[in-house]
């Protein structure tokens, strides 16, 4: 194998070589999602039962405030329980919040690995991507187990969940290998992350139907990627109505341009990291 | 000829240096201070990773035009000073930065330990953490299957495999850690001062194993202060100073030039002011100093003369007083330790002399470290390195001129007869 270091490499992220150095390090990729999953419930009592607690409380508190004192259970109508359509939309959208800040801070909290080992620097901020999608899975499973206890029978569509959850992951990782290579220099982004985190959700449909967005809105909301993905979620599952398909479409454009930009971003700085951390 | 396997050219590596705050001592200056605060803030935190002046003086240079060669098959150690640049050399070389300017080429496998225990998971056990930093630093996970038991055998921790790494003494998570990069199978390898931690018996073990290593035809790169390993380590040498190559070639040759240039042959001290003297409010050392019985005078020193170590101290309370002197080589390496008669002391200044015989030290650079010492028992004062002096073959006869191995090089009677 030979190597030549200089000043400025190949700056390409979407090069063969890259993909191939990635490739050659997959079971570092590997060993860490193993250990990411594993540690998080080491030690606690109620072990892997922390993977759908967060979303099942959230639903709890927005099924109080806002199914019964707010109302909105009138404008989705009878048909669905407002907490089955919040838990709906928690299950995409926790995932999204909790990858996108773990990524986000991984490259701070992993300093001690950038500045000892070398290893192609966008394993790190993938780690988090991936490993959330175990929990993601456990509260996917909860959520089936209540449309079953509802009697609620998921429509045709469903068969495109993997479509939305590709979107959610591209969009998830996108904004984080951005906000990664910016916040090893300026941790100024770790403070911001508590806000946008919130700020993003209230944008999404996470607590309220998608009906009470202005008309004149409505056909640019979909370049909000986790719009289209959360109902498509309701619209599949919840069998709401047809699939969202140009929000989808919208959302998707959006996601892969912000993983392009973000990996082309990411590559940019990766070589500084160590300098800079 | 053996074909080269590390190639540096011209390399440069320039750093920023953190800039000084400044402070403001009025109110409307403290108040116009936060207005400007985030402005100021993000120039300086922008300024980490750009380089518009770089003459000013917030830029360092900790590598400055750096070529040299490694081949297949060296050892090679890496000498200087602090900040000489050595760890930001094996840093560039291990890939973890980039240079600023200049270009290596490196023929094979590259895996590196700039620090022991990296990736360490308090949480996980000793069995998680072995794949966990292996394939931090580049093993695959068959590999690490493969030699698996031979880490732990290795480590002595097999007890413990099962338990979290948390629980570990630190010495356990320090050969655990050793053992798995000790294991590493790259063509090349680099290790910066990692023999600094663990016990003596495990650091000869180290450098056994990094022997075994470099016999397979494997090439090193070795960073340490310990000139010992390093002389029985590397075959090659690289010098240091500032960023800038000083020297390269052949161990002890380099060695030498190092000890030489980093080490004052001035064979005494001296110290007028007993306030900035050395000591504490019951001992300061006034003057140390070492040199030849017969030829007081001559700054050259043999191993054929008898030697004085004399020092003169001011004793600032009464009391029975002795010194306890401690010869070290320049390898660390501990000669000898000696105590002087004890005796009732008044207020005042002393002098103690050892008379050291001719024919007893081998040549060598050495450093004098001083107990005083209370009541025969208690040491009241410790002072190290208080002198330093260089002990020379003397020109011999004969037909070899190598160097003599030992740390003494005592000469005795010695027969050959026919019976």
């Amino acid at each position: 194998m030979k190597t030549q270091i200089s000043a400025t490499g190949n700056l390409n992220p979407f090069s063969a070589a890259y993909f191939r150095e990635i490739v050659a390090y997959k079971d570092l990729l590997i060993t860490l999602v193993k250990r990411d999953v594993s540690v998080v419930y080491k030690q606690t009592v109620l072990g892997i039962a922390w993977a759908v607690f967060r979303p099942l409380v959230q639903m709890l508190v927005f099924t109080v405030i806002f199914g019964y004192f707010i109302d909105f259970q009138s404008k989705i109508g009878d048909a669905i329980p407002y907490a089955v359509f919040s838990f709906a939309a928690l299950v995409p959208w926790t995932y999204f919040s909790v990858s996108m800040t773990s990524a986000t801070n991984s490259l701070v909290s992993n300093a001690n690995f950038l500045t000892k080992v070398y290893f192609p620097r966008i394993i790190i901020p993938l780690v988090p991507i991936i490993s959330k999608l175990f929990d993601f899975g456990i509260s996917f499973g909860l959520l089936l187990a209540m449309l079953l206890y509802y009697g609620i029978t998921p429509n045709i569509n469903a068969l495109f969940i993997p479509v939305l959850v590709i979107v959610m992951i591209l969009t998830s990782f996108g904004i984080s290998l951005w906000l990664a290579a910016l916040a090893i220099q300026y941790r100024d982004i770790q403070q911001l992350m508590q806000f946008l985190a919130q700020l993003l959700m209230y944008a999404a449909p996470v607590i309220w139907p998608i009906s009470i967005v202005p008309a004149k809105f409505l056909p640019y909301y979909g370049f909000y990627p986790m719009a289209g993905v959360i109902e498509g979620f309701r619209a599949a599952l919840l069998d709401t109505g047809p699939m969202p398909w140009l929000m989808i479409a919208q959302g998707a454009a959006t996601a892969i341009f912000l993983f392009i930009t973000g990996s082309l971003f990411f590559r940019k700085k990766e070589d500084s990291f160590a300098d800079v951390v | 000829m053996s074909k080269v396997q590390i190639d540096v050219r011209n390399v440069s590596k320039r750093y920023r240096l953190g800039l000084k705050e400044e402070s403001n001592d009025s109110l409307m200056g403290y108040l116009g201070s936060v207005v400007r605060a985030p402005f100021e803030s993000f120039k300086k935190v922008k300024s980490l990773s750009k380089f518009e002046d770089d003459n000013s003086e917030s830029v360092l240079w900790a590598l400055k035009d750096l070529s040299f060669q490694v081949n297949e098959g060296d050892v090679m150690g890496v000498i200087g000073k602090n900040g000489a640049g050595k760890s930001t050399l094996l840093k560039i070389l291990s890939r973890i930065t980039r240079p600023t300017t200049g270009t290596i080429d490196i023929n094979g496998r590259v895996a590196s330990l700039l620090e022991v225990g990296t990736g360490f998971h308090s949480e996980l056990s000793g069995r998680e953490n072995i794949y966990m930093n292996g394939t931090i630093l580049g093993m695959t996970k068959k590999e690490i299957d493969r030699k698996f038991e031979e880490i732990v055998d290795f480590s002595g921790v097999e007890r413990f495999i099962d338990t979290p790494v948390k629980r570990y003494s630190s010495g356990m998570q320090v050969r655990l850690a050793f053992s798995v990069a000790a294991h590493l199978e790259p063509e090349i390898l680099v290790i910066d001062e990692v023999l600094a931690v663990g016990d003596a018996e495990f650091q000869k073990k180290c450098i056994g194993k990094m022997q075994g290593i470099s016999n397979t035809g494997r090439t090193i790169l070795f960073v340490s202060h310990n000139m010992g390993a390093m002389q029985s380590l590397c075959n090659k040498c690289i010098y240091l100073e500032h960023g800038k190559l000083v020297s390269e070639g052949e161990t002890s040759k380099i060695i030498d030039q190092y000890l030489t240039r980093n080490h004052s042959t001035a064979n005494a001290h001296d110290w007028d002011d007993i306030k900035t003297a050395p000591g504490n409010d019951q001992i300061r050392l006034k003057k140390a100093s070492v040199y030849s019985e017969n030829n007081p005078e001559e700054s050259i020193l043999f191993i054929n003369n008898d030697l004085v170590f004399e020092f003169e101290f001011w004793n600032l309370k009464p009391m029975q007083t002795n010194l306890s002197l401690k010869l070290n080589s320049i390898k660390g390496e501990l000669v000898f330790n000696v105590v002087s008669v004890v005796k009732d002391l008044n207020e005042g200044v002393y002098r103690c002399r050892f008379h050291v015989p001719a024919n007893l030290l081998n040549d060598n650079h050495y450093s004098i470290d001083l107990h005083f010492v209370k009541d025969a028992s208690r040491s009241i004062c410790f002072m190290e390195d208080v002198v330093g002096f260089e002990l020379q073959d003397p020109p011999r006869e004969g037909s070899w001129f190598g160097k003599w191995e030992g740390i003494v090089r005592p000469t005795f009677r010695t027969e050959l007869d026919l019976v």
